[in-house]
């Protein structure tokens, strides 16, 4: 007999089961619901930021086929212009200067072209003057002509004919609005002038930044990079798209893993009550199949069952995580409060494959959950089953621990494994090995823990029966406790994890932050050192050490690392927090210091020689703790920064005052000394002011991973609370037996408050202690591995005994909701009742 | 009645994991129309035998067949099929699924093997006017009596017309008088329908309208005087 002749009464049996328990099936279906809602949103929000993040640099890139881009912002010498348009290969070229300009306090990015070539090579960047006999047509030639696309104009709030002052590179000049570009995608704030005056009008005399190709059809750029020298590199759609990709990827990995912690509990979620509902209906099984339906329908009606909840479930997850990532990124923005994108606005962009993948992992959960009980109330003998429903309880069967000591083995192992392509997926697989392995160590747990207590004599008949009922069904409570055990273990690991981060930032802050100010120029443009030496003679000043940050493209296809050009004492820099050093560098080399992420990003050691797309030779000097810049930083003196690229303008400086100086006076006096083109763009604060913000950007990157964790925990404990409530249901005949015996309501319901807070208890160990274990995981392999750095692990102690006494009273508390209704029917009837 | 045999066991013999032999050499036959009662002492093994006949236990050895089909030859899903097509089980816990309606209960047999909706509730309505609850087919398992739910599950044991019926203590959770009403319904449908009936009982009242009482011993079935 087959299943599809069956069909009809497989129907009536989900059917019944739904009409019978609507709520259990809406929380579970909920459950999955929310799983699906949180990874699908997140996925979106990431999506749409990448897409808006890609579509800003294909729009300021104009879209060429190949650019040769510098790999600082001092750009390199025009001459190379020359050789690259005559290059083999190369149809067209268009030489192009890159600026941060601004206009009062509005920034956008402002590119000097060669109109000519530009009208070739990317027509998306030529401006367009607006019509008419009055108007001037060679508005494209004037040397003071600028064109700024919308959203530039909207920002500024100009239009054309307005004349504006345009400040980049330290110079201020003035400009016409002379038109639009309508090339340009909405929302990115660009603006253009000719070539020529990029170069005059803000000192970039001889140096270009890009140059834009246009390539013979079918060439490659093989020729173009024989010719390139040390400050120039080859970029590629392909390579800006993995750029922008690499950018924010561990962190956007990080969050998809964190929602798929929410769909996982889910799935544990259906888990426990498919478990519940399978033992409830152990005789119903038994009957049908006596009647004749084949072992595999059982698996069939209940994996149905699963798949309706998955379906349900599932649907309504993607239209709750369309609308949620609505939410998250006009409240949040693009990456979710972590700063990686912080310029344009962000689209959502609906993505069709994550939709059918998140869709199918909401399915995959439920029809999972479903089908495990099931295949165990398949192999039940029907006979057996019909003459004693639910679980054989017999405290001397011992209970198996090898399958839960061999997974967290496995995930031991396999957190010992490298990354692949930059990503910790073993880290993340081994995770959740461990996980499963906890989960299933569960029954083995509530044995070994409530053992002791059962073998001592009772002193009260509640705790006594509460006791003796989970020493005797251990796999009950691990069916009741498996959601919640893994939300708090990763909640607990994350928690770990946050705090170990957090601590380590703060300290690291303390040991960098010793001087008494820093003062700090945005926009790439600073103080050259006719302007240093006035900020050098303030009053109040004692020491001034000037430094400057400039992004440097080490590899085209990754993020640009910071290159920092200061001071290094001989010995011991405080301000240097070393974890390495060299003993000695190769003769002839300049000393280099990398951040600990440059180091594992690069892959170089200390005392190693490095080249560096700057003139002369490099070593490794040492690697020192960075905790700010993620995509890697190198530290250079200031002299061999000097020398190599003879680039004396500095963006930074920390300064030490004099005994008894007033702070807020000479802070004062430093904005008042600095030149007037700088005045809108000088910040300064005090090392407390910086430590705060750097925390609370650091409490911002991390409010998106508390709330997952949040979502996480409370469908673990509506879990507990399902699970709790149908187990104390399924009991109702023990109950009415107990009361015949003389047993009272209040010593049953304080039986059962007992059994919660012990269940509680064990799944609060268990969580934590998985949570513990994991917390190691996620501190030495996939932090370091996606961030590339690494720290001591702190335990948040607070957090640990608030969750373990959350967990208690919530086990404790449903289950005394749940047994008062369990024993409101008359005792006699609980004992007649069949169903 | 006809000579056909419609229940053939020979040389059944069945022990107890513990090595306690249930009972060896067991013969019994029963024909259309047949109702045969086994009576013995508790433990002796009667529902271990009951279970053997359904397919649901095998024994240590010998044979039984329903309708000269050898069940120890078949596979689980040719005795899953069996089950579903040729016998209909009566059980002392009545085992009425609470969410499904009286029909649906009736018509569960015939909905294991057929989606023709009209066709099952046809017959299962007919099957609850037999059973006198031809009004309730809409109502559930929990608006009726005892009876009422051993009435119901005597239809579902008759709704797909059935070889042969085992029963275990259909009367063990009623009262003398409805037990009496249940046993007069089922004896008449067997002899109706033309089925062979076996009841496995403790009960003199439920023994009383069997054809044949046998008491089960160690050493097989011994026919009552």
């Amino acid at each position: 007999m087959s299943l599809v002749s069956a069909r009809l009464a497989l129907g009536w049996l989900i059917g019944g089961e739904w009409r019978a328990h609507p709520a259990r099936l809406a929380l579970t279906a909920v459950a999955i619901a929310i799983g699906v809602a949180l990874g699908f949103a997140v996925h979106l929000v990431n999506g749409s930021a990448l897409t808006s993040f890609e579509g800003a640099l294909r729009t300021v890139n104009g879209s060429a086929d190949v650019q040769v881009n510098a790999t600082t912002p001092l750009g390199f010498d025009e001459a190379l212009y020359a050789s690259v348009s005559t290059a083999s290969g190369v149809a067209d070229a268009s030489p192009v200067v890159v600026l941060r300009a601004t206009v009062g306090k509005t920034r956008f990015t402002l590119l000097g072209l060669d109109v000519i070539r530009a009208a070739q090579v990317t027509p998306s960047l030529v401006g367009i003057a607006p019509a008419g006999i009055d108007r001037r047509t060679d508005a494209a030639f004037d040397d003071q002509a600028l064109f700024l696309s919308s959203a530039a104009m909207r920002a500024i709030g100009t239009k054309p004919g307005d004349r504006l002052t345009v400040a980049a590179n330290g110079r201020a000049t003035p400009l016409r609005v002379a038109g639009a570009l309508p090339g340009v995608a909405e929302g990115q704030a660009i603006g253009v002038v000719d070539i020529a005056t990029a170069q005059w009008r803000f000192g970039r005399l001889g140096r270009l930044d890009r140059i834009d190709v246009k390539q013979v059809e079918g060439a490659s750029t093989a020729a173009l990079a024989t010719i390139l020298p040390r400050d120039a590199t080859i970029g590629t759609s392909a390579s800006d798209a993995s750029r922008s990709a690499a950018l924010s990827r561990a962190y956007r990995v990080n969050l998809d893993m964190l929602a798929l912690v929410a769909l996982l509990t889910g799935g544990f979620l259906v888990f426990s009550a498919q478990s519940l509902s399978v033992a409830r209906r152990l005789r119903a099984f038994a009957l049908i199949r006596t009647l004749g339906l084949p072992r595999n329908g059982i698996v069939a009606t209940v994996a149905l069952e699963g798949l309706a909840i998955g379906v349900i479930g599932a649907s309504l997850g993607l239209l709750l995580g369309y609308a949620l990532a609505y939410a998250a990124l006009t409240r949040f923005g693009g990456d979710l409060g972590a700063g990686y994108f912080a310029d344009g606005s962000v689209r959502l962009t609906f993505a069709p494959a994550a939709a059918v993948g998140f869709f199918s992992l909401g399915l995959l959960a439920a029809v999972a959950g479903s089908v495990l009980p099931a295949r165990i109330a398949a192999r039940a003998a029907p006979a057996a089953a019909l003459r004693n429903a639910g679980e054989v309880i017999d405290p001397r069967t011992p209970v198996p621990w090898i399958p839960a000591a061999v997974l967290i083995a496995v995930g031991g192992v396999a957190a010992l494994l490298p990354a692949i392509g930059g990503l910790p997926l073993f880290g993340f697989a081994s995770m959740a090995l461990i996980l499963a392995g906890g989960i299933a160590g569960m029954p083995w747990l509530a044995r070994t823990l409530l053992s002791p207590l059962a073998r001592r004599p009772d002193r009260n008949v509640a705790t006594g029966l509460a006791i003796r009922h989970l020493h005797g069904a251990p796999g009950q409570a691990a069916t009741a406790l498996c959601g919640i055990v893994a939300s708090t273990a990763l909640m607990i690991a994350m928690a770990v994890m946050v705090t170990s981060f957090r601590g380590a930032v703060d300290e690291w802050l303390g040991q960098i932050l010793s001087d008494d100010l820093y003062l700090r120029v945005e926009g790439g443009t600073g103080y050259d050192p006719a302007a240093q030496a006035v900020l050098r003679a303030t009053p109040g000043v004692a020491r001034i050490a000037f430094s400057r940050q400039v992004p440097l493209t080490l590899r085209a296809d990754r993020p640009p690392v910071t290159l920092i050009a200061r001071p290094v004492a001989d010995g011991e820099d405080p301000t240097l927090v070393l974890l390495d050093k060299a003993e000695r560098l190769p003769a002839g080399t300049t000393p280099i210091w990398l951040s600990e992420p440059a180091a594992r990003l690069y892959g170089w050691k200390v005392g190693a020689s490095v080249t560096l797309p700057l003139a002369g030779r490099y070593a490794v000097a040492g690697i020192w703790r960075d905790y700010a810049r993620q995509q890697g930083a190198i530290v250079i003196r200031d002299t061999d920064y000097a020398k190599a690229t003879g680039d004396l303008t500095r963006t930074e400086a920390a300064i030490t005052l004099r005994p008894g100086a007033n702070s807020r006076e000479v802070q004062r006096a430093l904005a008042a000394r600095s030149p007037r083109t700088l005045a809108s763009l000088i910040s300064i604060a005090q090392p407390a002011t910086l430590r705060r913000y750097a925390l609370e950007l650091f409490d911002r990157s991390f409010a998106v991973t508390y709330l997952l964790e949040a979502v996480a925990i409370l469908v673990g404990l509506a879990g507990v609370a399902a699970t709790m409530s149908a187990q104390t249901i399924a009991r109702t005949r023990e109950f009415g037996m107990l009361r015949h015996i003389g047993v009272s309501k209040r010593q049953i319901i304080a039986m059962l408050a007992s059994e919660g807070a012990l269940l509680g208890l064990v799944g609060g160990i268990a969580g934590i202690a998985l949570g513990g274990i994991m917390a190691q995981v996620l501190v030495h392999v996939i932090n370091p591995q996606s961030f590339n750095w690494t720290m001591a692990t702190r335990v948040p102690w607070g957090i640990v005994a608030s969750v373990a006494g959350a967990l208690v009273i919530a086990a404790a508390g449903t289950a005394t909701l749940a047994g008062r209704r369990a024993i409101a029917a008359d005792a006699v009837r609980m004992v007649r009742e069949d169903w | 009645m006809h000579d056909r045999a419609l229940l053939r066991v020979t040389g059944l013999a069945k022990s107890v994991p513990g090595g306690r032999e249930l009972f060896r050499s067991l013969h019994l036959t029963a024909k259309p129309g047949q109702l045969i009662a086994i009576v013995g002492e508790s433990g002796v093994g009667k529902s271990t035998l009951l279970n053997i006949l359904a397919g649901l236990d095998e024994p240590d050895s010998g044979r039984v067949a329903i309708e000269d089909i050898d069940l120890h030859a078949l596979d689980e899903d040719a005795l899953t099929k069996i089950r579903a097509t040729r016998i209909g089980f009566v059980f002392q816990a009545f085992h009425v699924l609470p969410y499904l309606t009286l029909r649906q209960n009736v018509a569960l047999p015939l909905a294991l093997v057929s989606a023709d909706r009209q066709t099952i509730d046809a017959r299962a309505d007919a099957m609850l006017d037999r059973v006198g609850l031809g009004a309730r087919g809409d109502g559930y398992a929990r608006d009726l009596s005892g009876g009422e739910l051993q009435r119901i599950a005597i239809a579902r044991a008759f709704v797909h017309r059935p070889a042969i019926i085992l029963a275990d203590e259909p009367t063990g959770n009623l009262d003398p008088e409805t037990a009496a009403k249940i046993l007069d319904l089922f004896s008449k449908a067997v002899r109706e329908d033309g089925v062979a009936a076996i009841i496995v009982t403790h009960s003199e009242a439920a023994a009383g309208i069997a054809d044949v009482v046998l008491t089960l011993t160690a050493t097989g079935l011994e026919r009552r005087a």
